[in-house]
C-alpha cells in the first residue's frame, strides 16, 4: 500500500499526471485551475519534461494538437470560459484523431461568470461544443482520489483510441482537499505507428491532418469516427450506484453534486424514503442502459442534481423515454444547495407520483 | 554538338512562363507551346500550354529549372571529362 | 554532405544531370495557380532538406491558406494546422522532439492577421523552429480578398475601391517586427521573381535551416511572394507589379542575422 497525503484536487491530478508519464503540459492561467499549471510549472521542468505557459488557450491547445499528434502524452487544462476558447482545436483534434488529456475545471457561466464551482459546460462537454460531428470521452471525477486516479486513465483510453478525453471536473474538486493515494500506475500498449516522428524510409510520410477536401473522402472519415464512438459506447462505460436496488426515485447526479446527492439519499434513507442514486463517471458514453433498467427494477421518478440549468436531464430523459417523470434541481452561478434541499426535491417527487 | 539540353514534364507544367526570361537573354531557347508552328497539340491534358526547348545552344546554366515553381524542368549538361 | 552526381547517356554523349526535381517532392503535381511563389519555396526546402539528409529529422506545419496541402507535395512527416495556429502547432512539435528540425509554412493572412498572437510569442520565446512567411500582399485560398499586408491603395475582392489606409489600416511588416524581439536569430526578406535572387533565397532557406540544427532560436524568412490569380494578372506581369510595388515597400535583404539587427539600406 502506498502512502495516503492530503492534497488539493488540482495539485493531485498533476502529480498524477506526472506518475502516468505525462510528455509536455501546455497550458494558461484561470481560476479555479491555476495550481495545475502551477505545480507542473515547478516539477516538469525539474524532470526535464516540456512545459509551456502558452499566451493563450487557443495556443495551449494548438500546442497539445502539435505535441499529440507527434505521439506523445500531452495534457492542458482550464476552467469554463477558457475551454470554449479551445473549442476549436478540440474539434480538429477529434478529427485527426490525436491522444491527448483535457481537463476543464468548471466555473459559473455564461460569460465571463464566476470563479465559483458550476457544472454548466455539460452541452460543450458532451454534446460536441466545438464544430462537425465528433465526441470526447468525457470522465466526471466526485473525489480528490479521482482526480489523482483519471488522468492515467485518460491518458490509456486517449492512445487507445485516438482520441481526446476530457477530465470534467469543477471548482469545488479542484479546490478542495482530501487524502489521496497514488495507485500503481499501468500503462497500456498502444499503436502509435501514425505519430509523426520524422519520416524514416521504411515508411511513407505520416500526415497530421483534418482537412479532407474531397466530400466522399471526409464522409468515409466521418464514418470511421462514428464506427469509432459506437465501439467505445459498447467498451468504455463507468457508473456507480447507491441503494438503487429498492430505490422508488433515483437520483442521477456527477461530480460535485454526487456527493451532495449521495448525503441526500441517506437523509432520506433515514426518514423511510426509498431514496437512491446512479452516478455516471463517464459522461460520454452516458449510462443510458443501466438508468433505463432500474425502471425495470421499479424506479419511478428520476432526478436529475446539477449545478446548471438542467443539462444532463436531457440524457436522463432519453434514457427514461418517456416511462416515468424526470425532474431537475440544481443551483447555478457557483451556488452549491445543501443536501437537505434535494431531500425536499425527492419528497416532492414522491407526493406527485 | 549540343553543350546541354533540358527535358520539360509537360503534363505537369502549367505554362506560367517564368522561365523564359530567366533564360539568360544571349541563349533565349525556350519558347511556348502555342508559339510553335505545327506543334500539336500544344496544349497538355489540363489544358495549358507547355514550355519548349526550341533552340540547340542550351548552355546548362539551370536558372529556367531554379524559377520553375512546378519543378517540371530537369537540366542536363555535357559530362566533363576530368582526369583525377 | 556532397550531392551525389548523376548521369545520363544521349547520343553516345555522357551528361550530367545538373538539375531535377527534388526527391524530397512528392509526384502529386501541385494546386498552387500557375506562377505561384509556393511551389518554389516548397521545392527549395526540399532540395536543402534532401541535400543535407535531413528528411528523417524533419516535420513540417502547414496550415489553412495555400500552403495546407504542402504536406501533399513535401515528402516529410507534416500536421495541418488551423488558420494562425501553425507556430502553436510547432511549438509543441518542438517541445517533445527538441532534436527535430521544425517549419511552418505560412501565408500573409495567418501569419500576421489571425494568428499574430501566436506568431509574435513563439518569436518571443525563441521557439528553436523556422517560419517560412509567404507575403503576397492579399487572401490567395479564399479568392482574393484584402490581407493585412496588402498595400496602400491595392485593389482586392474586398477593397474594391483600393485599400484605404485611414480606414482599413495599414500593410504590416511583420518581419520588421518580430525581429525586434530577443527570441528571433535571423530575419531575412527574400523572392524568387528572377534566377539570381532565387538562388540568394535558396541560401536564405539553407542558413534557418543551419541554424536551426544548431538550436539558435527562431528564424523567420519572409518570401515576398506573387498572387497572379489574385492579383488578377499574367504571371509575368505579376512579378512587374510586385519590382513596382510591393519591393519599396517590403525590401529584400537581412533583417537580423545572428541575433542582430543589420542596418537598414534603402526601402521607406
Amino acid at each position: 500500500m502506498s502512502e495516503k497525503l492530503l492534497m488539493k484536487g488540482n495539485e493531485a491530478l498533476a502529480e498524477a499526471s506526472i506518475r502516468a508519464g505525462i510528455d509536455a503540459y501546455f497550458g494558461y492561467p484561470i481560476t479555479p485551475q491555476s495550481e495545475i499549471l502551477e505545480y507542473f510549472s515547478k516539477w516538469l521542468p525539474r524532470k526535464g519534461i516540456a512545459f509551456v505557459q502558452a499566451e493563450s488557450e487557443v495556443a495551449s491547445i494548438n500546442m497539445v494538437y502539435g505535441a499529440g499528434g507527434c505521439g506523445k502524452r500531452v495534457m492542458t487544462s482550464t476552467s469554463s470560459p477558457g475551454f470554449s476558447l479551445m473549442m476549436e482545436g478540440v474539434s480538429y483534434i477529434a478529427c485527426a484523431e490525436i491522444p491527448c488529456v483535457l481537463v476543464n475545471v468548471q466555473r459559473g457561466g455564461p460569460g465571463l461568470g464566476t470563479i465559483q464551482p458550476s457544472q454548466g459546460d455539460y452541452f460543450q462537454a458532451t454534446k460536441g461544443g466545438g464544430h462537425g460531428d465528433y465526441r470526447m470521452i468525457v470522465l466526471a471525477p466526485n473525489s480528490v482520489q479521482e482526480m489523482a486516479d483519471f488522468p492515467g486513465l485518460g491518458f490509456n483510453l486517449a492512445e487507445k483510441y485516438r482520441m481526446p478525453v476530457l477530465i470534467l471536473a469543477d471548482g469545488a474538486l479542484g479546490q478542495m482537499m482530501e487524502k489521496v493515494e497514488f495507485k500503481e500506475y499501468k500503462r497500456w500498449e498502444a499503436d502509435m505507428s501514425w505519430a509523426t516522428t520524422g519520416k524514416t524510409p521504411d515508411r511513407e510520410a505520416n500526415i497530421i491532418t483534418s482537412l479532407f477536401i474531397e466530400p466522399e473522402v471526409m464522409e468515409q472519415v466521418n464514418l470511421k469516427l462514428q464506427a469509432k464512438y459506437k465501439k467505445i459506447e459498447r467498451e468504455v462505460l463507468e457508473y456507480e450506484e447507491y441503494h438503487t436496488d429498492d430505490a422508488e426515485i433515483v437520483i442521477v447526479s456527477y461530480g460535485i453534486s454526487s456527493r451532495l446527492s449521495k448525503k441526500a439519499v441517506d437523509l432520506a434513507r433515514e426518514q423511510g424514503i426509498k431514496a437512491g442514486l446512479l452516478r455516471p463517471i463517464t459522461l460520454w458514453p452516458f449510462p443510458t442502459k443501466p438508468i433505463s433498467d432500474l425502471i425495470e427494477k421499479g424506479a419511478k421518478g428520476f432526478l436529475s442534481i446539477e449545478l446548471s440549468a438542467g443539462q444532463m436531464i436531457e440524457d436522463v430523459r432519453l434514457a427514461s423515454n418517456g416511462r416515468v417523470p424526470v425532474k431537475h434541481y440544481g443551483k447555478m452561478g457557483g451556488i452549491i444547495p445543501a443536501p437537505e434541499e434535494i431531500v425536499d426535491e425527492i419528497k416532492k417527487m414522491m407526493e406527485e407520483k | 554538338m549540343i553543350k546541354a539540353f533540358i527535358e520539360v514534364d509537360v503534363e505537369i507544367c502549367k505554362g506560367c512562363e517564368l522561365c523564359i526570361p530567366a533564360c539568360p537573354p544571349k541563349v533565349a531557347c525556350l519558347t511556348m507551346s502555342n508559339e510553335v508552328e505545327g506543334q500539336t497539340p500544344n496544349t497538355n491534358a489540363k489544358g495549358y500550354h507547355f514550355v519548349m526547348q526550341v533552340k540547340d545552344n542550351c548552355i546548362g546554366c539551370g536558372n529556367c529549372a531554379i524559377v520553375c515553381p512546378d519543378s517540371v524542368i530537369t537540366v542536363y549538361k555535357l559530362a566533363k571529362e576530368k582526369k583525377k | 554532405m556532397a550531392k551525389e552526381k548523376k548521369y545520363i547517356e544521349k547520343d553516345g554523349q555522357k551528361f550530367e544531370v545538373v538539375w531535377e526535381k527534388p526527391k524530397g517532392l512528392k509526384d502529386k503535381p501541385m494546386h498552387y495557380c500557375p506562377g505561384c511563389a509556393h511551389g518554389t519555396l516548397e521545392k527549395f526546402i526540399m532540395e536543402v532538406l534532401d541535400e543535407k539528409d535531413l528528411k528523417e529529422k524533419t516535420i513540417g506545419v502547414a496550415p489553412v491558406g495555400c500552403s495546407v496541402f504542402a504536406y501533399d507535395y513535401m515528402n516529410v512527416d507534416m500536421h495541418e494546422a488551423a488558420h494562425g495556429r501553425a507556430t502553436a502547432v510547432a511549438t509543441g512539435i518542438s517541445r517533445v522532439f527538441p532534436d527535430h528540425l521544425v517549419f511552418t509554412i505560412q501565408g500573409d493572412g495567418d501569419l500576421a492577421a489571425i494568428g499574430t498572437a501566436e506568431t509574435i510569442h513563439s518569436c518571443n520565446r525563441g521557439e528553436n523552429i523556422i517560419i517560412f512567411f509567404v507575403n503576397n500582399a492579399i487572401y490567395g485560398m479564399t479568392g482574393g480578398q484584402m490581407a493585412p499586408t496588402t498595400l496602400g491603395g491595392q485593389v482586392t475582392s474586398s477593397s474594391p475601391d483600393g485599400r484605404n489606409l485611414a480606414t482599413m489600416g495599414y500593410p504590416i511588416k511583420i518581419s520588421d517586427m518580430v525581429a525586434m524581439l530577443p527570441g528571433t536569430h535571423y530575419v531575412t526578406r527574400v523572392a524568387f521573381n528572377n534566377p539570381t535572387n532565387s538562388r540568394k533565397a535558396k541560401k536564405a532557406i539553407e542558413k534557418a535551416i543551419d541554424y536551426s540544427l544548431e538550436k539558435k532560436g527562431t528564424c523567420l524568412v519572409e518570401i515576398v511572394g506573387n498572387c497572379p490569380s489574385g492579383w488578377k494578372m499574367t504571371p509575368l506581369e505579376s512579378y512587374d507589379w510586385w519590382e513596382e510595388n510591393m519591393i519599396p515597400y517590403y525590401p529584400l535583404g537581412v533583417i537580423k542575422d545572428k541575433g542582430v539587427l543589420v542596418e537598414k539600406k534603402g526601402g521607406k
